[in-house]
């Protein structure tokens, strides 16, 4: 039986919490938790509240997200 | 986390792997027109615990909660995957994909074929083809040392040279004592990206390949996925072990391969 892969929506940063995690306000209205990729992390991407990023979501837990791209 | 399996952990995932190879043998007669797809799935259950087995789908949540009803999946045309069986009775020219997972001993098996009932299109006769292709050399590429995207590149290459397109939000996954274990297996992407295969990584690799566009819809029943051109489907799917030399099949018989 497939799996589902993970989807991938924007939103903007509400504000930064400890351990690299952020409140995000996806485009849909919802607000999830989300943490810094590993690449991003990797690569000292900074993330600041304000900034619209691209967040990859799991169908199968809609609240948790990864922040994969931060927009210029 | 991907987690390897001991040899004896191995063993218990070739038995379930045995059923689910047999389950397909003993079901394959039964494809043909005026048949319901619940009958097949009902003989599917029947045979499954006959051998001493578990259905494994039967009552999995789906990502909104709903517990899947059937023991198998069975998928017609424009339906990619997670088909329910119903009392829709098969016709000649259709293409139907039968998922069949098992359990046993605490350890899982997972495979996928899709059959021709009666005589189909060329088209959907050659989408068949090229799916099954797929898989074959996506398994190929499935050695220890070599990264993740070594398969899903693989399958993407072959599917798209054939002029079909390979379908992205679904994915293969590695499975073991639970039927979706980590990675994530896409069927499109780079061949140098995701982690190195190891071995004793088990995996259920399957690609989903869809005739015209690559684009599906997840129906409000909380399970179909169909096609969002309505083009028909193909998926074909195997439970897989990394070995130091070529992967073992574990869902197929030794006398079929």
């Amino acid at each position: 039986m497939a799996k589902e892969a993970p989807i991938k929506v924007d939103g903007v940063i509400l504000e930064t919490l400890p351990n690299a995690m952020f409140q995000v306000e996806l485009e849909n209205g919802h607000r999830v938790l989300a943490h810094i990729s590993g690449k991003m992390r990797m690569n000292f991407i900074k993330i600041l509240p304000g900034d619209k990023v691209t967040v990859e979501l799991s169908p199968y837990d809609l609240k948790r997200g990864r922040i994969t791209y931060r927009y210029k | 986390m991907i987690t390897i399996k001991s040899a004896v952990e191995i063993d218990r995932l070739r038995e379930s792997g045995r059923i689910v190879a047999l389950t397909f043998r003993h079901i394959e007669p039964m494809v043909v027109p005026g048949i319901t797809t619940e009958e097949i799935d009902r003989e599917i259950c029947r045979f499954i615990t006959s051998q001493g087995g578990r259905p494994a789908f039967k009552g999995i949540p789906s990502s909104t909660g709903v517990p899947f009803p059937g023991n198998s999946c069975i998928s017609i045309d424009e339906e990619v995957v997670h088909g329910i069986p119903n009392g829709r009775k098969l016709q000649a020219g259709q293409i139907v994909g039968i998922d069949i997972g098992v359990e046993k001993g605490g350890f899982y098996g997972d495979a996928a074929r899709t059959y021709k009932v009666g005589n189909v299109s060329s088209l959907k006769d050659r989408l068949v083809q090229v799916t099954k292709e797929a898989l074959a050399i996506a398994i190929q590429e499935a050695r220890a040392e070599r990264p993740l995207g070594a398969i899903s590149h693989a399958i993407q290459t072959h599917v798209e040279a054939a002029g079909f397109s390979v379908v992205r939000d679904l994915v293969g996954h590695g499975i073991g004592k639970t039927l979706h274990e980590a990675p994530q297996i896409p069927n499109f992407g780079s061949s140098n990206q995701g982690p190195k295969l190891r071995v004793g990584m088990t995996l259920a690799i399957e690609p989903m390949v869809n005739a015209g566009k690559w684009q599906v819809r997840f129906l409000p029943d909380s399970w179909r996925v169909v096609t969002l051109d309505g083009s028909p489907s193909a998926h074909f799917e195997n439970t897989i072990a990394i070995t130091d030399s070529a992967p073992e099949v574990l869902t197929e018989l030794v006398e079929d391969k």
